[in-house]
C-alpha cells in the first residue's frame, strides 16, 4: 500500500507489458518467420498512429497524450496488416486511431481500433489483407504467445472476456470436428494458431471496447466466437475472427444497456493525483448507471 | 477382376485417390493442379502423372456441387507443361565484364527446371446416389452423393472400387459438409477412339465460396510424403494458404557454376532443405507474377487461348488488341537478351502463383485452404551464375577484381551449402576453392 494515499502501490501499467510482448512478436515475426513487413512499413504505421493520437488528443482537448494505447494499436497493425502500398498502410494507421475519437457511443469508442482499421480498409480498398497462416502452428510458439498474452490479460483485470471467448471458440471448433467425425488433429491444428492467440489475448481482450458487466462480456465473447465460426465454416471466408469482432462491436452499447456494469478505464494515477508521480495504474471505475452515467474521470481520460 | 481390386502401396494422390484393379502396381509422381479462381468461380485442372494401365485409373474428388456435363472437360496436357515451364525456378547466367573497360552490355540466359520427378500416390473412390453420369473425352464420370459414408463405401466396393481402410471416416466428414463426389475412370473404348495413349488432365468448374484443395482422401493410405504443385491463376493477386504458413523459396542467390549442369538436383536439394527447415509444415511460393510478362522468361507467357483453355474467363475479347506474345518489349536494351512480353488487357490481367507443397498426414492434417490477396509483387525462384572475367588486361580495377574473386567463390560455396544442405567441403572441392 502507498502510505500517502492508502491505495494499492501503483503497478506498472499493463500496457507496457503489452507493448513489450507485441514488439517481441514483431521482431520474431520479421526475423524468425520472415513476415512480409519491412521496417519501413512498420515505421510508416507507427509514426502516424502516434501523430494521429497526438493531434486528436489536442483537438478533443484531452489532458494527456496517450501514446501507449496508440503504440499498441500500431504494433498490432504491423503484425496483421499487409499491403503493397505504403500509402494504404499510412491511411490504415490514421483511420485506426481516428476511429477511437470519431466512432463513439456514450463516451466509449465502439470498435477495437486495430480491428476497425483493418476491416474498414479491406472493405473499402480491397488492397490490404491479413495472412492468418503466417504464424504457422509450431506448438512452442503458440505456447509462448499464450504465456505472453496471459501475462498481459491477467494484469488487465478483464481476462474473463478472453477466457469466455477461448472457451466458446474451442468448444465450437472441437464440437464441429467431432460432429464431422474428423480426427482430433484437425481441430487441434486449427487451434494451434498464432493468429488465434494474438486475437484472443491482444484484441478481443481490449477492455475499452468490451461490455461493462461480466455477464455482458461473456455474452459478447460467445457472440464473437459463434460469428467467427460461422464465417469460417459456413461462409468459407478468411479472417472470421476479425469480421466477427467488427460486426459484434456495435452490439456492445446494447449489451451495456441490458446488462449494465462497471466501466473500465486506463488511467494514470498521475493524471488524477499528482503530476509528479512517475508510476501509473489502471483501475475499474464504478459505473452503476451503465453507459448513461459517465463519471468525470472517464471524460478526462479520453480515448 | 472387379471384385479383386488391390491397392498399390506407393500410389499417392492429392485430392482423391486412385483405384486399382487387379494386382497392378500404380506409380505416380508429383500432382499438378491449375486452380483458376475468380470471385466464387473455380476451375480446377488436374494432372496426375499416372503411369499404370489406363484401365486401372480411377479418381475420387470431393466437389461442392453436382457438376453439369458442360462444366467437365478434358484439358490439353501441354497447357500444364507450359504453365509449369513458365513458372519454374530458373537459373540465370551473367558474364563479368572486363573491369578495365567496363560496359553496360551483358548477356543473360535462363534455364528452366521442371517440376521435380518424385512423389507417388495411392487411392480409392466411392459413392451412393448417382447424381449424374457422363462420358467426357476418354473418361467415364459419375457424380455421387451420399447420406453416410458406410453406404458410399459399400456401394463403391460393390461396384468394384477398392477402398483403403480409413477412407470411410474421411468420406463421412465430407458428406456431412454437403460435398459431392466426382468419380472418374477411363473409358477404354473412347480412349482408343480418340487415339490418346496417355491420360489427359481432367478439368472441372464449379461455383462455391470454398477456396480449397481436398488432400485428406489422398493421404488415407499413402506411405510417405506427397508432392503437389498448384498453379493458381487469379485476377487480383497472389494466392496463399490460410491454414498453413506460406513462405517464399529462397531466391536471387549466387551459386557456383557447376550448378548449371545439375540444376534439377540443385532444385530438388534446395526444396528438400527448405522443407526440413520449415519442419514440413509450410507451403512454398515458387513464383508470383503478373502473367503479361516475365523477366527472365523461363518459357514464354501463356497465350490468351491457353489461359482460356485453363479456365480463365475474364480476359478481353480475343478480337481486340494484340495477342499476348506477339508484342515484344525490350527493357534496358543490351542488359537482357530475354524478351519481356506484354499481353493485352492490363486491368483484366492474370496473376499466377505457383505453390509447391510436400505433405503427409501428421504435418498437414487439414485440407489446404487458400485466400487471394491483393499482393501483386513479383517473385520468382531465381538462382544466379556469374562467369568470371578471364582476361589478361592489367589495371587497378582488374587487380581489385581478381583479389575479390576468392571471397566471391567462398561466398557462393557457403550459399549453396546453406540452400541445399550439401557438404561445404565437397562443394569447395568441386569449385576448386580453398
Amino acid at each position: 500500500m502507498d502510505p500517502r494515499t492508502d491505495r494499492p502501490r501503483p503497478r506498472l501499467d499493463p500496457r507496457l507489458y503489452q507493448i513489450a510482448a507485441l514488439s517481441g512478436l514483431l521482431v520474431y515475426g520479421i526475423t524468425g518467420l520472415h513476415f512480409e513487413v519491412q521496417p519501413l512499413q512498420a515505421a510508416v504505421i507507427l509514426t502516424p498512429v502516434l501523430l494521429t493520437q497526438f493531434v486528436c488528443s489536442r483537438a478533443w482537448r484531452l489532458p494527456a497524450f496517450d501514446r501507449k494505447s496508440a503504440l499498441i494499436s500500431g504494433l498490432s497493425l504491423c503484425l496483421l496488416l499487409r499491403t503493397n502500398h505504403l500509402g494504404l498502410a499510412f491511411l490504415t494507421a490514421v483511420l485506426t486511431v481516428a476511429s477511437k475519437f470519431l466512432i463513439r457511443w456514450n463516451g466509449k469508442h465502439v470498435f477495437n481500433p486495430t480491428n476497425f482499421g483493418i476491416v474498414a480498409m479491406m472493405v473499402v480498398t480491397g488492397q490490404v489483407w491479413v495472412s492468418p497462416g503466417q504464424w504457422g502452428s509450431v506448438a512452442f510458439f503458440a505456447f509462448l504467445m499464450a504465456c505472453l498474452g496471459g501475462l498481459v490479460v491477467n494484469r488487465a483485470s478483464r481476462s474473463d472476456v478472453t477466457y469466455a471467448f477461448l472457451g466458446s471458440y474451442v468448444g465450437i471448433v472441437l464440437g464441429y470436428a467431432l460432429w464431422l467425425g474428423q480426427p482430433i488433429a484437425i481441430p487441434l491444428h486449427r487451434l494451434e494458431n498464432g493468429a488465434l492467440l494474438l486475437f484472443t489475448f491482444f484484441m478481443i481482450s481490449d477492455p475499452r471496447t468490451t461490455p461493462s458487466s461480466r455477464a455482458g462480456r461473456i455474452l459478447f465473447a460467445a457472440l464473437v466466437a459463434a460469428g467467427a465460426a460461422f464465417v469460417q465454416f459456413r461462409l468459407f471466408r478468411t479472417n472470421g475472427l476479425l469480421w466477427s469482432l467488427a460486426l459484434a462491436s456495435p452490439l456492445v452499447p446494447l449489451i451495456d444497456r441490458l446488462l449494465p456494469g462497471e466501466r473500465h478505464e486506463w488511467r494514470r494515477t498521475s493524471s488524477s493525483r499528482s503530476t509528479q508521480s512517475t508510476g501509473g495504474e489502471y483501475e475499474t471505475i464504478a459505473d452503476p448507471g451503465g453507459a448513461r452515467a459517465r463519471p468525470r474521470a472517464v471524460v478526462a481520460a479520453g480515448p | 477382376m472387379l471384385g479383386l481390386a488391390l491397392w498399390s502401396p506407393p500410389a499417392r494422390s492429392f485430392c482423391g485417390f486412385y483405384v486399382a484393379s487387379g494386382d497392378a502396381k500404380l506409380f505416380n509422381r508429383a500432382s499438378r493442379v491449375v486452380l483458376v479462381r475468380d470471385q466464387d468461380s473455380t476451375v480446377l485442372t488436374m494432372a496426375n502423372d499416372f503411369r499404370g494401365e489406363p484401365k486401372q485409373f480411377a479418381i475420387v474428388i470431393p466437389v461442392p456441387t453436382v457438376l453439369a456435363k458442360d462444366l467437365i472437360h478434358v484439358a490439353d496436357p501441354g497447357l500444364l507443361d507450359h504453365i509449369d515451364a513458365y513458372s519454374a525456378p530458373r537459373l540465370v547466367e551473367y558474364f563479368d565484364e572486363n573491369p578495365c573497360a567496363p560496359v553496360l552490355a551483358g548477356r543473360m540466359l535462363s534455364l528452366m527446371a521442371s517440376a521435380p520427378e518424385r512423389s507417388e500416390r495411392e487411392a480409392a473412390g466411392l459413392g451412393v446416389r448417382i447424381e449424374a453420369r457422363y462420358t467426357v473425352g476418354e473418361y467415364d464420370i459419375l457424380i455421387l452423393s451420399a447420406d453416410q459414408s458406410t453406404g458410399l463405401e459399400t456401394w463403391l466396393r460393390q461396384s468394384g472400387y477398392n477402398i483403403p481402410a480409413g477412407a470411410s471416416r474421411v468420406l463421412g466428414s465430407y458428406i456431412k459438409q454437403g460435398l459431392k463426389f466426382f468419380v472418374a475412370k477411363v473409358n477404354l473404348k473412347e480412349q482408343q477412339k480418340l487415339g490418346f495413349s496417355y491420360l489427359r488432365p481432367i478439368q472441372i468448374a464449379y461455383e462455391s465460396p470454398r477456396f480449397m484443395l481436398p488432400i485428406r482422401l489422398g493421404m488415407v493410405n499413402a506411405d510417405g510424403p506427397q508432392e503437389l504443385f498448384i498453379y493458381a491463376l487469379t485476377r487480383k493477386g497472389r494466392v496463399e494458404a490460410t491454414n498453413y504458413r506460406t513462405v517464399k523459396l529462397p531466391s536471387d542467390a549466387e551459386v557456383p557454376l557447376f550448378v548449371k549442369d545439375e540444376f534439377a538436383d540443385f532444385y530438388r536439394a534446395l526444396f528438400d532443405e527448405q522443407v526440413r527447415k520449415e519442419s514440413m509444415q509450410s507451403v512454398f511460393t515458387e513464383y508470383a507474377w503478373d502473367m503479361s510478362w516475365c523477366d527472365p522468361c523461363a518459357s514464354p507467357p501463356l497465350s490468351s487461348d491457353e489461359l482460356r483453355g485453363l479456365g480463365v474467363s475474364w480476359l478481353e475479347d480475343p478480337g481486340r488488341g494484340t495477342a499476348p506474345g506477339s508484342r515484344f518489349l525490350k527493357i534496358s536494351p543490351g542488359r537482357r537478351s530475354m524478351p519481356i512480353r506484354i499481353a493485352p488487357g492490363g486491368a483484366g490481367g492474370v496473376f499466377i502463383t505457383r505453390l509447391h507443397v510436400r505433405y503427409d498426414g501428421p504435418h498437414f492434417p487439414e485440407d489446404l485452404v487458400f485466400q487471394e490477396t491483393a499482393d501483386r509483387a513479383s517473385f520468382q525462384g531465381r538462382y544466379i551464375l556469374r562467369h568470371e572475367w578471364k582476361g589478361a588486361d592489367q589495371c587497378r580495377a582488374a587487380d581489385a577484381y581478381r583479389s575479390g574473386l576468392a571471397e566471391r567463390r567462398a561466398a557462393q560455396a557457403r550459399t549453396l551449402a546453406t540452400l541445399t544442405g550439401w557438404d561445404l567441403e565437397e562443394i569447395r572441392r568441386r569449385m576448386a576453392v580453398k
